[in-house]
C-alpha cells in the first residue's frame, strides 16, 4: 500500500533521499534548495538514515566532493539552485566527463542580476550543455518520483552519466500538496545497490582518474561521452515504464496532454504545465481543439520524438522560463524548432519567453497564446516568432 | 612513529614511478616522493592533485606515474575532492564495503597556486572539518605550470612575467603570504613547515606525523623551480639549505596548538646569500638597491622572532 501524506517538493525530495539513503551528501545552503540539506541533517541526527553529511564551505566544493566520494565508489548526491548551480558550472562538465552516476536535486531558481530568489528555468537551461541529463517535474509527485528513478538511470552501465532533478524553485519546492509515497523496502529494491566496476577505494586495484589528455585522446572521450548521453534515452524510458508498473504513475519522455485531434499545442516545462493544462481543459469545453505537451526530459533532447509529437498539429507555443541571451528565443523554442526542421515538419511555431524570475503564468496568459496561434493559422496573420509575455509594458522599452 | 633510517627510507619502493615528464632537477617531485615514502608499508592511499606542473606531468592518458589510486578534479578544489574521497571511505567502511584490513590515507599535493590562491576557500573548509587527510603544497613561489606567474607565495621582489623588473618596477610589490600560520589558526590536528635537507629525515619525519596523526594535517614544503628561479639545476640542495639557513623558510610543527622549532641555525646567514644564488633576484644586487635588500631582511627577521615567540610561547 502507497503511503499517502502532504508534501512540499523540497520534503518530498529529500524524502526520497533518506530512503534511498546515498553513501554521501556534500551540500551548501542556498534559496530555495536549502530544506533539502537541512532535512537531510535532520534525519540523520535522528538516526533516520546514516548518509555522511559534508558541510561544505561553497557549491564549487559540494559539487567537488560529490565527484570526490562518487569516484571512490560512493553513491553520491548534492542540491542547490540558481547561483550555486553557476558556481558548480566547471565541475558540471567535470562530473560528467569523469562518468560519475551521481546526483544533483536542483530546485530551480532564476540567476542574478537583479538578484531575485524565485522561480524561472535559467539556472539548469545554463547548464544543459554541461553533460548532465535533466528531468523536471510538475509537481512535488514528480520531483519525488524523479528522484527515485535517478540512480537506475545513472549507474545503468550503458549511462555512467550524472542526473539532474529539477524543480521549480517555491512554485513546487515549498508548495504543499498531497503525495503519494513508496514503502522504504520497495524504494531499496527499486534502486538497488550500487556496485561500481572501477572506483578508488577498490582492494587491489589502483587507479587513476582525471588525466590530462593530449589532442591524440580528448575528442574520442567527447563522442563516447556523447554517445552515452545518446544511450540514455532508451534507459530514461525503460526505468520510466519499471516505475510506472510499480506505482501506476509517472512519464516518459514527454507526457502528451489532450493532444490526439489538437489543432494548437502548448510545449512547456515544470510547474507551470498544471497551469496549461487547466487552460486547455477550459478551451476544450468551449470547443477549442488545444493540448499540451509537458517536457519532462530536457537532456537528452528528445527532438524526433517530439517532432513527431507535434506534426499533426497546426500551430505549436513553445514556452522558455528562460532567456537565452541570443536574440533569437529560449533553449526550447531553439531546439524544438531545429527538431522539425529536420524532421521536415513545417508548422507555424511561435517562442515565448514567460515567467522569470517569478512573474505569474496564468490561464489568462495560456488563452491569449492559443487565439493568438489560432489567429496566425486562421487569418493568416504571422505572429511575432519570439516574445514575452506578461510584461509589464510601460517599464518595457 | 618509526625510527627514522636513511638508508631503509631510501631503499622503499617508489609510489611515483620514474617516467613521468617533470623538469630534470624539479623540487616538487623530490618533495612528493619524500612524502610518501612516509606511508607505512601495507597502507594504500588516494592522491589527490590539484591541477599544475606536477598533474599534468604525472598522469598523462594512457599512462600514469602513481603507484596509488589518484584523482585530480580541477584546479581550486584538492581539498574538497579529497574530503569528498576520505568521506566515501568513512561511509564504505561504516556500511561494511570495505573489508576491515583495507586500511587508506588520504593525501592531496598542490602547488602553491592551488593552494595559496585559487584554491584556499577548499583547502580552508576542508581543514577546518576535520577530514582524515594530508595536505602538501610543494611551494615554489609561483604558478610555474603556466609560465611563473607571480602567487600570494612569491617573496617580495622576485622577479615574475607578472611583476617583471623594469625601469618602474622591482618585481613583487608585497610580502608573501604565511600559509602554514593561517592554516595553524585553523585548529587543525598538524602542521609543518619544511623542505629537502640532506638526510631527508625532517621531510619524512613530519610527513609520518602528518599522515598518522588523526584529523586534518598540513604540511607547506619550500621545492624549488630552477626555471622560476633561474639557479643551476644541480644547485637545487644548496638552494634549500640557504633558505633554512638564512630563516627565510624556517622548519617548525604545530603539533595540535603546540609550536615548536624543528632547527635552529648556529648561524644565521644575511638574505643576500640565499637572493644571490637566483636569477628573479639579480636586481637587487644592482648598486643603488641595497635598501631593497635591507627591506627584505626586515622581513625575513620580523617574521623569525615571530615564530620564536610561538616556539617559545609553545
Amino acid at each position: 500500500m502507497a503511503i499517502r501524506d502532504r508534501m512540499s517538493g523540497n520534503e518530498a525530495v529529500a524524502f526520497a533521499i533518506k530512503q534511498v539513503n546515498p553513501d554521501v551528501m556534500p551540500a551548501f545552503p542556498i534559496t530555495p534548495s536549502t530544506e533539502i540539506p537541512q532535512l537531510v541533517s535532520t534525519y540523520i541526527a535522528n538516526g533516520d538514515c546514516d548518509t555522511e553529511f559534508i558541510p561544505v564551505e561553497s557549491e564549487h566544493s559540494s559539487m567537488s566532493a560529490t565527484i570526490g566520494a562518487e569516484a571512490a565508489g560512493a553513491r553520491s548526491l548534492t542540491a542547490t539552485s540558481s547561483c550555486g548551480l553557476a558556481l558548480m558550472w566547471e565541475e558540471l562538465l567535470l562530473a560528467a566527463s569523469n562518468r560519475m552516476p551521481c546526483v544533483l536535486a536542483l530546485v530551480n531558481r532564476t540567476l542574478s542580476g537583479p538578484i531575485n530568489i524565485n522561480c524561472d528555468h535559467t539556472d539548469g537551461m545554463g547548464a544543459r550543455d554541461t553533460g548532465w541529463i535533466q528531468i523536471y517535474a510538475e509537481n512535488n509527485q514528480e520531483a519525488y518520483d524523479n528522484f527515485i528513478q535517478a540512480y537506475p538511470i545513472a549507474e545503468d552501465e550503458r549511462v555512467q552519466l550524472p542526473v539532474m532533478i529539477c524543480q521549480d524553485g517555491f512554485i513546487t519546492s515549498h508548495a504543499v500538496e498531497n503525495i503519494e509515497l513508496l514503502e522504504d523496502d520497495k524504494v531499496s529494491s527499486f534502486v538497488g545497490t550500487y556496485n561500481p566496476q572501477e572506483y578508488l577505494l577498490k582492494p587491489g586495484e589502483p587507479m587513476a582518474m582525471g588525466p590530462y589528455s593530449v589532442s591524440n585522446y580528448a575528442m574520442e572521450a567527447r563522442k563516447n561521452q556523447e554517445l552515452a548521453l545518446e544511450a540514455s534515452k532508451e534507459v530514461i524510458v525503460e526505468v520510466a515504464k519499471k516505475y510506472k508498473e510499480l506505482t501506476g504513475r509517472g512519464f516518459e519522455l514527454f507526457e502528451e496532454y489532450r493532444t490526439e485531434d489538437a489543432d494548437y499545442v502548448m510545449v512547456i516545462i515544470g510547474s507551470a504545465a498544471g497551469t496549461a493544462k487547466q487552460a486547455v481543459d477550459d478551451m476544450r469545453a468551449k470547443g477549442k481543439k488545444v493540448g499540451v505537451i509537458k517536457l519532462r526530459v530536457f537532456r537528452p533532447f528528445p527532438a524526433y520524438e517530439l517532432a513527431h509529437a507535434l506534426k499533426n498539429c497546426k500551430a505549436v507555443a513553445i514556452m522558455d522560463r528562460c532567456e537565452s541571451y541570443n536574440g533569437n528565443g529560449g533553449p526550447l523554442g531553439s531546439e524544438i524548432m531545429a527538431g522539425l526542421y529536420r524532421e521536415r515538419i513545417y508548422i507555424e511555431a511561435v517562442n515565448y519567453i514567460y515567467g522569470l524570475a517569478g512573474r505569474d503564468f496564468t490561464v489568462d496568459h495560456v488563452y491569449a497564446i492559443f487565439d493568438e496561434l489560432e489567429d496566425a493559422v486562421v487569418n493568416g496573420k504571422k505572429p511575432e516568432q519570439f516574445k514575452y509575455i506578461g510584461l509589464r509594458d510601460a517599464m518595457t522599452r | 612513529m618509526s625510527k627514522y633510517n636513511f638508508k631503509e627510507a631510501m631503499n622503499k619502493p617508489e609510489r611515483l614511478a620514474p617516467g613521468h615528464r617533470m623538469c630534470a632537477g624539479c623540487g616538487a617531485t623530490i618533495a612528493v616522493r619524500g612524502v610518501l615514502r612516509a606511508l607505512h608499508e601495507g597502507d594504500r592511499a588516494v592522491i589527490g592533485n590539484a591541477t599544475g606542473c606536477l598533474e599534468v606531468s604525472t598522469y598523462m592518458y594512457p599512462y600514469t606515474a602513481w603507484e596509488d589510486s589518484y584523482i585530480h578534479n580541477a584546479f581550486e578544489n584538492a581539498g574538497a575532492t579529497l574530503s569528498g574521497v576520505e568521506t566515501a571511505y568513512k561511509a564504505l567502511k561504516k556500511r561494511g564495503r570495505l573489508p576491515e584490513e583495507e586500511n587508506f590515507k588520504f593525501i592531496t599535493f598542490g602547488g602553491d597556486g592551488g593552494t595559496y590562491d585559487i584554491g584556499f576557500q577548499s583547502l580552508s573548509g576542508a581543514m577546518e572539518r576535520g577530514h582524515d587527510m594530508v595536505y602538501v603544497c610543494y611551494d615554489n613561489g609561483a604558478y610555474m605550470n603556466t609560465g611563473i606567474q607571480r602567487s600570494s607565495a612569491t617573496p617580495m621582489f622576485a622577479d615574475t612575467t607578472t611583476t617583471p623588473v623594469g625601469k618602474q618596477s622591482n618585481g613583487k610589490m608585497q610580502n608573501r603570504k604565511d600559509l602554514a600560520s593561517i592554516i595553524a589558526d585553523h585548529d587543525v590536528a598538524y602542521v609543518a613547515q619544511t623542505t629537502l635537507t640532506q638526510d631527508f629525515k625532517d621531510l619524512y619525519v613530519k610527513s609520518e606525523k602528518a599522515i598518522y596523526t588523526e584529523g586534518a594535517a598540513f604540511l607547506n614544503v619550500l621545492a624549488p623551480c630552477p626555471r622560476g628561479w633561474r639557479y643551476e639545476t644541480s644547485d637545487i640542495m644548496k638552494i634549500c639549505k640557504l633558505a633554512m639557513e638564512t630563516c627565510y623558510w624556517p622548519l617548525f610543527e604545530v603539533d595540535h596548538g603546540k609550536w615548536t622549532l624543528s632547527y635552529e641555525p648556529k648561524k644565521k646567514l644575511p638574505i643576500e646569500d640565499f637572493l644571490r644564488e637566483q636569477g628573479r633576484f639579480k636586481h637587487l644586487f644592482k648598486p643603488g638597491n641595497e635598501d631593497l635588500i635591507e627591506q627584505f631582511q626586515a622581513e625575513v627577521d620580523r617574521r623569525w622572532e615571530d615564530l620564536q615567540y610561538k616556539c617559545a610561547k609553545g
